[in-house]
């Protein structure tokens, strides 16, 4: 007798696992899981942001290897293997990243919702010698909204974070 | 009188720069916003939008959806929750009079037709996508010009709508000096970083909801009428707002969706808004179009203003963007008719977005008083002095504390305005024109009663507890450095609680009116506190400050001690243990009294501009922005400066960048996204200075605080408009001033 019925999916899921803020970590998620959404949502990290899920906010940046990385476009499934920094991991236990630090002490924050991604954008950028000046500061940094304001004071964090880090 | 009484307000804490207290939790992403609360394996619901501006649902085909593994169900108006009409009022202030989910009918183009509840957001969204909903569609009313229904309100929030002294239109023909020119500002999305999110969570008959809103007992109360709940079984938690600007103000329909997908699925529910969504789902600016006719002396002295506004609503809520709304206020002229109307469109309701009326009413009249000036070959600023009103001419009251000319000559003098040339055209630098420019910043000062809870633990600690926000602005901050000063505890070392409707009452986070209205019941708190801490630890046997009297005793260090012998002292910590109740706990409490009935509450402010434009290029930038300020008294130097600043980068996006398109058949935006709506991003911003001539107004309160979250934005559009006319010689009066537009007036030239 011929039946309508298809065969079991596949399951859809597949394993994966990447360095976490210095730890190994595992899921077991689908394809179309961002980044973003596996350090949410499944990571149990929220201090990474969701603006905009579309490239277009920074407030997701993290650190893929090293690099400032827009975790809303990024597949999770391609990252196994791969070393990511979230806010949650730049501080050393109590002691705060020096670009942590001079946030808070630069005010460059007020809402403090795309401030994440500001900073990891910032970690970034002083990484790779791309805010040597204020204008390059600007520059550099415009891939992050920060919808309060608060430009002239991240420019002034930046700057001191990277003397800081000399 | 007690020496309590006479005790200074202030150990110091207050006005001081220092870091914000909840710095560190946003650096560390430790801050909670709504959409992080730690709810174990919550559903995810996404939502579904209207795509034709006016019609009905015929049909909805849910058998895609549901087939996608991980969904769970469909919410439509077939199946939700029975919820009676919403009216918009201040004990619960729904923006849409209708529920969501509640017929077939569509009023405009982004409502909410379904959402799709799943095990993962991913399967939501995917089960979304699949959704199929057919429209029967009639054609949409979306232009403001020749709309069907035009309202004129007579009052708006309490104020008069239409305000009329001496006879404008005779003044006006009699004028030396006329000037007759419409301004129109865009559509305007608030687009906070964060989307609006609410987690909804059903226990034992209670509704527990984090939400993303500026009003958490004005979300509890919404969502108890809606539920037919007591408020006591509803709690809305909100200790972060990733910013919202109005748009999480009064109640929008989505935190409804949330709780009744929860209550559908007996499981919690998480729902977050897409940024596409943002700019349909939680309000606007509305557009305005304003004819402004100024008759004045042929020496610059206004003998009369008339400020006609057109706005638009939509069919299922009122907001009127009051832009005349200070207009008979803020200059000495005799004869004023101002006028506000609203079109009714087949679109979403707009709503309070930072200095609603004030923001496109200053850009407007900024810009009017500037071509008076030119008409009259004088220097805009003395143009302004010119017409200072020394008193309020809308109600003849003095002004509580009015330090405009103040910020008029500090302004003047920081800025180098002395040396600008009257005509435009005549500063260059390198290939670009520069052009400087000038306006007045004005915000009403208002105040609602609040309440707050001071507690000293028996281990030291000291908690503030109050049902107000932190949408950035600093609350966390001030509140602490207010209950310091009263304690005479480090504001470090003080806990503050807000973001919770249990806790003591506190009124929107609006109208610039938080720190006005709750900074003076945390001040009177922490005075019940201290003077509870003193009647213990001067009865209780075990004290060293046993049988002084009060006035020999004074805060200092986290304790008290006697004045005369600061070597006896007694930490908080130990007085609650004498006390012997566990703690000692303070309810204050703050509200305005009658004062308004014999003056009038303003606050001012001066925005000067410098704009540079290469017209080799077609580039416009700001390189230049300082505003001065007179808000009373400043509560913390460094995070006021960051706010100041943030409005005035506010000012730059919305006159050089800002614009929500709609569809002009259909109705949708098309501009629904962060490349199409461009807000100001770093590399657009430049120099930015901010300073404060602080005069306390303790007529409005005993902090003499008044708001600062609004008056940065006012004046700067106009500012701005004003300098790239300085610049290039062209008027541009269509905001946002974008390259285009000058290009084109260029070529008419």
């Amino acid at each position: 007798m011929r039946t309508s019925e298809r065969p079991a999916a596949p399951a859809r899921s597949l394993p994966l696992t990447l360095r976490l803020n210095g730890r190994d970590a595992t899921f077991t998620i689908e394809p179309e899981v961002t980044l973003l959404d596996l350090l949410r949502e499944r990571g149990g990290l929220t201090g990474t942001k969701k603006g905009c899920d579309r490239g277009q906010c920074g407030a997701c940046t993290v650190l893929v290897n090293g690099r400032r990385t827009l975790s809303c476009l990024a597949l999770a499934l391609a990252h196994a293997g791969d070393a990511i920094t979230t806010i949650e991991g730049l501080a050393d236990g109590d002691r705060l990243h020096p670009v942590q630090a001079a946030f808070v002490e630069h005010d460059a924050l007020q809402c403090g919702f795309c401030t994440p991604g500001q900073i990891l954008s910032a970690v970034g950028v002083i990484a790779e010698g791309r805010a040597r000046t204020d204008d390059e500061i600007r520059e550099a940094m415009s891939g992050n909204l920060c919808r309060c304001g608060a430009y002239p004071n991240i420019v002034a964090a930046v700057a001191a974070a990277r003397e800081a880090l000399r | 009188m007690s020496a309590t009484a006479e005790r200074p307000a202030t150990r110091g804490f207050v006005g001081l720069p220092i870091d914000r207290v909840d710095g560190h939790a946003k650096v560390t992403g430790a801050a909670r916003y709504a959409a992080d609360a730690p709810i174990a394996a919550p559903l995810h619901a996404t939502i579904v939008q209207a795509t034709i501006a006016c019609g009905r649902i015929i049909a909805i085909d849910e058998r895609a959806t549901r087939a996608v593994e991980g969904v769970v169900d469909v919410l439509t108006y077939h199946n939700a929750t029975r919820i009676p009409a919403l009216p918009f009022d201040f004990t619960a202030p729904s923006s849409e009079e209708l529920a969501p989910l509640q017929s077939d009918e569509i009023k405009y183009d982004g409502q909410h037709v379904a959402a799709v509840i799943a095990e993962t957001f991913e399967a939501a969204r995917a089960g979304a996508a699949l959704l199929r909903v057919e429209y029967e569609s009639r054609a949409p009313e979306l232009s403001p010009g020749g709309a069907r229904t035009v309202e004129q309100p007579e009052q708006w929030f309490g104020s008069d709508a239409q305000p009329r002294r001496g006879d404008p239109e005779r003044a006006f023909e009699a004028a030396g000096v006329r000037i007759d020119q419409t301004y129109t500002t865009p559509i305007e999305n608030h687009n906070p970083l964060e989307p609006s999110a609410t987690v909804a969570e059903w226990r034992d008959g209670e509704l527990i909801v984090h939400d993303s809103t500026q009003w958490v007992r004005g979300t509890r109360a919404v969502l108890a009428k809606s539920f037919g709940l007591d408020e006591e079984k509803v709690r809305v938690i909100a200790p972060y707002l990733g910013g919202g600007f109005g748009c999480k103000g009064f109640f929008w329909p989505h935190p409804l969706i949330a709780a009744m997908a929860a209550k559908l699925t007996n499981r919690p529910v998480k729902l977050v808004l897409t940024r596409e969504q943002m700019f349909t789902s939680c309000g606007y600016r509305s557009e305005t179009r304003q004819r402004l006719r100024l008759g004045a002396t042929r020496d610059g002295r206004l003998q009369a203003i008339l400020h006609d506004v057109l706005g638009t609503s939509s069919r299922v809520g009122t907001f009127v963007e009051t832009a005349g709304g200070v207009t008979a206020m803020l200059f000495d002229v005799p004869n004023i008719a101002v006028t506000h109307s609203i079109a009714r469109l087949d679109v979403p309701t707009p709503t309070a977005m930072r200095a609603p009326g004030e923001a496109p009413g200053s850009f407007a009249l900024g810009c009017a008083l500037d071509e008076l000036a030119s008409a009259c070959g004088i220097d805009p600023l003395d143009v302004l002095r010119r017409n200072h009103a020394a008193v309020d001419p809308s109600s003849g009251l003095p002004f509580s504390s009015k330090h405009l000319l103040a910020c008029y000559e500090r302004g003047a003098e920081a800025f180098g305005w002395s040396t600008r040339p009257q005509a435009p055209r005549a500063m260059r630098d390198g290939g670009e024109l520069v052009g400087w420019g000038v306006a007045t910043a004005t915000y009403p000062a208002l105040r609602s009663p609040a309440q707050a809870r001071v507690v000293l633990g028996a281990d030291g600690s000291v908690d503030v507890a109050s049902a107000t926000h932190d949408l950035g602005t600093g609350m966390y901050t001030i509140l602490a450095q207010i209950a310091a000063d009263e304690l005479g505890v480090d504001p470090r070392a003080i806990r503050v609680r807000i973001g919770d409707s249990s806790f003591p009452i506190a009124p929107v986070a609006g109208g610039s009116m938080s720190s006005a209205s709750v900074g003076p019941a945390v001040q009177d708190a922490a005075r019940r506190a201290y003077r509870e801490a003193i009647a213990i630890a001067t009865s209780a046997g075990g004290s060293p400050l046993h049988g002084l009297g009060e006035d020999e005793i004074e805060a200092c260090d986290g304790g008290l001690r006697s004045k005369r012998e600061p070597s006896r002292a007694i930490a908080y910590g130990e007085i609650v243990r004498l006390g012997g109740s566990g703690a000692i706990e303070a309810l204050g409490s703050a509200a305005p009294g009658d004062e308004g009935e014999r003056l009038s509450f303003h606050s001012f402010g001066a925005q000067f501009v410098e704009v540079r434009y290469d017209e080799e290029l077609a580039r416009l930038r700001v390189s230049r922005a300082l505003g001065v300020f007179d808000c009373g008294r400043i509560l913390n130097a460094k995070t006021a400066r960051s706010q100041m600043i943030g409005g005035i980068v506010w000012g730059i996006g919305m006159a050089l960048m800002e614009e929500t398109v709609r569809d002009p058949r259909a109705g949708a935006v098309v501009t629904n996204n962060f490349a199409d709506y461009h807000v100001p991003v770093n590399a657009d911003i430049a120099a930015i200075d901010v300073l404060f001539v602080e005069e306390p107004d303790l007529a409005f309160n005993p902090l003499g605080v008044r708001g600062i979250g609004e008056i940065g934005i006012t004046g700067v559009a106009a500012a701005i408009a004003n300098a790239v006319y300085h610049a290039t010689g062209v008027r541009l009066r269509d905001l946002p001033i974008v390259p285009e537009k000058l290009l084109a007036a260029q070529a008419a030239v």
